[in-house]
């Protein structure tokens, strides 16, 4: 195998054994993006800074084009922020330089991740490695294809209400969103701030948890992260669920999803049953309730936090041939106007009406009131339950173009993901299958707060019983 | 409760957003389908629960108050689209 195919593991060891330099390796990534990204279209742009090849874990990595890299230009995939170059790192982009980590480019996105295919990017879309004519999943639908077409060893993106785990889920790879608090949001552009998480998408679980490790942990500069001890995730790599009771929502077997996806979470739940875990049926009787949940909390949070792009500070800035308020004000009109695309403007809108006066406690205070409800469900079936398992998202990668003009048959593709957003719990996706066009299906795991390990432990246990995670993409 | 072409308006100016006539529409059909669709929220009983604001309880996070390094106005401004006498430029607000 070629080095750009390697897992991150593989890679290190070949690294640390002398047999390639990882000078080396960064190039033979290099020139597998020039030889494939014609088509997939995942980099929006290569770093600026040749990396510094001598660290202790010198992996290839993609990053999403929301995460702050010191003199990197970083737009949301928006036109309002062309130009920003950042002048600090992430909170995580400072650890990846720390480890060693080796930034190859930024990757696309929706715009302020706002999408779940990664065609409302200001570049235009990303495609899908399994098949051209799809999207990869969004939001984080260029760090999912980079990773599966082996543009990079590994990426990080950001998930509000399955952003890493859907693009995961169609690109047949692993993504894992942790627990609320558990990785710093320090220097990731907000889109939602109570939901938002930076995770890791790797081409396996061990990779998954060598991220993990590098990632996590407390850190002052971001108020809603959690300080609690970090463990170390590769000791969760244990090949046995002996024991483990594994609980199945009622709710999430029903109409929408499609007669394939479930196929292949009904074998891996047989499958985990044979190697002896118990399964138990659950109830989530809320969970229907999630999607209009989170498009109340989600915009509504949006809408607050792009109020900051407005043209005075950075990025762009319009101004309109005739006055029509005053200079100002035509000014912030014209920016943001220009600036942001369609979805962005739906979402601020959205956010805006369900904030503004007369229907604050209709929409906002009721769908946080909502979300109290699917966390009280979650947390109850926790009493009984190690992990929860569903599907992770109700069909496989969808054409492009087909729910574009459709807002909320978009939004509904997350509605097995958005309850782990709302209730803050870890979750994940790992690959269970493809469907006969051969495109692939994820299964995602929920667990409890701060409890990571254990989903690592039981996608560890499937990954090591099935073929799925080594198939790669015919590009 | 649907959303008129008015309300869009009467948002799109709350959020400093230029709406022109031929948006108009569209944004007021497919706004107006997500409202409709959210308004599955109202058939919950919520009269005694508490709101989730953030899913992992937190406190106010206070630190010492001491002047530590960040970044220059040299280096905050070397992003600005426009800077003069070490400030943000803006057009003219007060004739």
């Amino acid at each position: 195998m070629s080095p750009h195919q390697l897992t991150a593991h593989a890679l290190l060891d070949l690294i640390k054994s002398g047999k390639i330099s990882a000078k080396d390796a960064y190039g033979d990534v290099l020139s597998r993006i020039k030889a494939v990204d014609g088509r997939i279209k995942a980099y929006v742009r290569m770093a600026q800074t040749e990396p510094d090849f001598n660290g202790g874990m010198p992996v290839p990595i993609a990053l999403k084009d929301n995460l702050c890299t010191k003199g990197e230009e970083v737009t949301c995939a928006s036109r309002i922020l062309k130009g920003f170059h950042s002048p600090y790192d992430a909170g995580v982009v400072e650890k990846i330089k720390k480890s060693g980590g080796t930034i190859l480019g930024i990757v696309n996105m929706d715009e302020f991740a706002f999408g779940s295919s990664c065609e409302s990017s200001c570049y235009g879309p990303t495609f899908n490695p399994w098949n051209l004519e799809c999207v990869p999943g969004g939001s984080s639908g260029g760090s999912a294809a980079s990773v599966a077409a082996d543009e990079a060893i590994w990426a990080l993106g950001s998930d509000t209400g399955g952003s890493i785990r859907q693009p995961a889920s169609f690109c047949g790879i692993v993504g894992l969103k942790p627990t609320y608090g558990r990785v710093s949001r320090y220097g990731l552009i907000a889109f939602a701030s109570s939901l938002d998480q930076i995770g890791p998408l790797t081409k396996d679980v061990g990779d998954c948890a060598l991220l993990m490790n590098i990632i996590s942990g407390y850190d002052q500069r971001d108020s809603t992260s959690v300080n609690v001890s970090v463990p170390d995730y590769t000791k969760a790599l244990v090949n046995d669920v002996r024991g483990l009771k594994i609980g199945i929502p009622k709710e999430a077997f029903v109409e929408g999803l499609d007669a394939e996806v479930r196929r292949s979470v009904e074998d891996a739940l047989d499958l985990l049953k044979k190697l002896g875990a118990v399964i138990k049926e659950v109830s989530l009787p809320h969970t229907p309730y999630a999607v209009a949940t989170y498009y109340i909390v989600a915009t509504a949070e949006a809408s607050s936090n792009l109020a900051r792009f407005d043209g005075v500070r950075y990025g762009l800035r319009a101004t309109p041939a005739k006055v029509r308020k005053n200079a100002l004000v035509d000014m912030y009109e014209e920016t943001r106007s220009k600036g942001f695309g369609d979805e962005a403007k739906r979402r601020i809108m959205l956010g805006t009406y369900a904030l503004s006066s007369g229907y604050y406690d209709a929409y906002y205070l009721r769908g946080q009131k909502v979300r109290t409800l699917i966390k009280n469900d979650l947390d109850e079936a926790f009493k009984d339950c190690d992990c929860v398992l569903t599907p992770t998202s109700p069909t496989v990668a969808f054409k492009v173009g087909e729910k574009i003009s459709d807002p909320l048959s978009m939004y509904l593709s997350d509605i097995y993901t958005i309850p782990a957003n709302l209730a803050g719990i870890p979750a994940i996706s790992i690959p269970c299958g493809f469907s006969q066009s051969g495109l692939p299906i994820g299964l995602q795991l929920m667990g409890k707060a701060f409890d990571e390990e254990m989903l690592l432990r039981v996608s560890y246990t499937y990954e090591q019983n099935t073929p799925w995670h080594t198939k790669k993409p015919n590009l | 409760m649907s959303i008129s072409r008015e309300d869009v308006k009467y948002v799109a100016a709350l959020a400093r957003i230029d709406v022109p006539e031929d948006k108009l529409e569209g944004f007021t059909k497919t706004l107006a389908g997500i409202v409709q669709y959210v308004e599955q929220l109202q058939k919950l009983d919520v009269d005694n629960i508490k709101p989730t604001s953030h899913a992992v309880p937190v406190g106010n996070v206070l630190r010492p108050d001491v002047v530590k390094p960040s970044l220059t106005n040299q280096e905050a401004l070397a992003i600005a689209v426009e800077a003069k006498d070490g400030f943000f430029k803006v057009p003219l607000v007060i004739e």
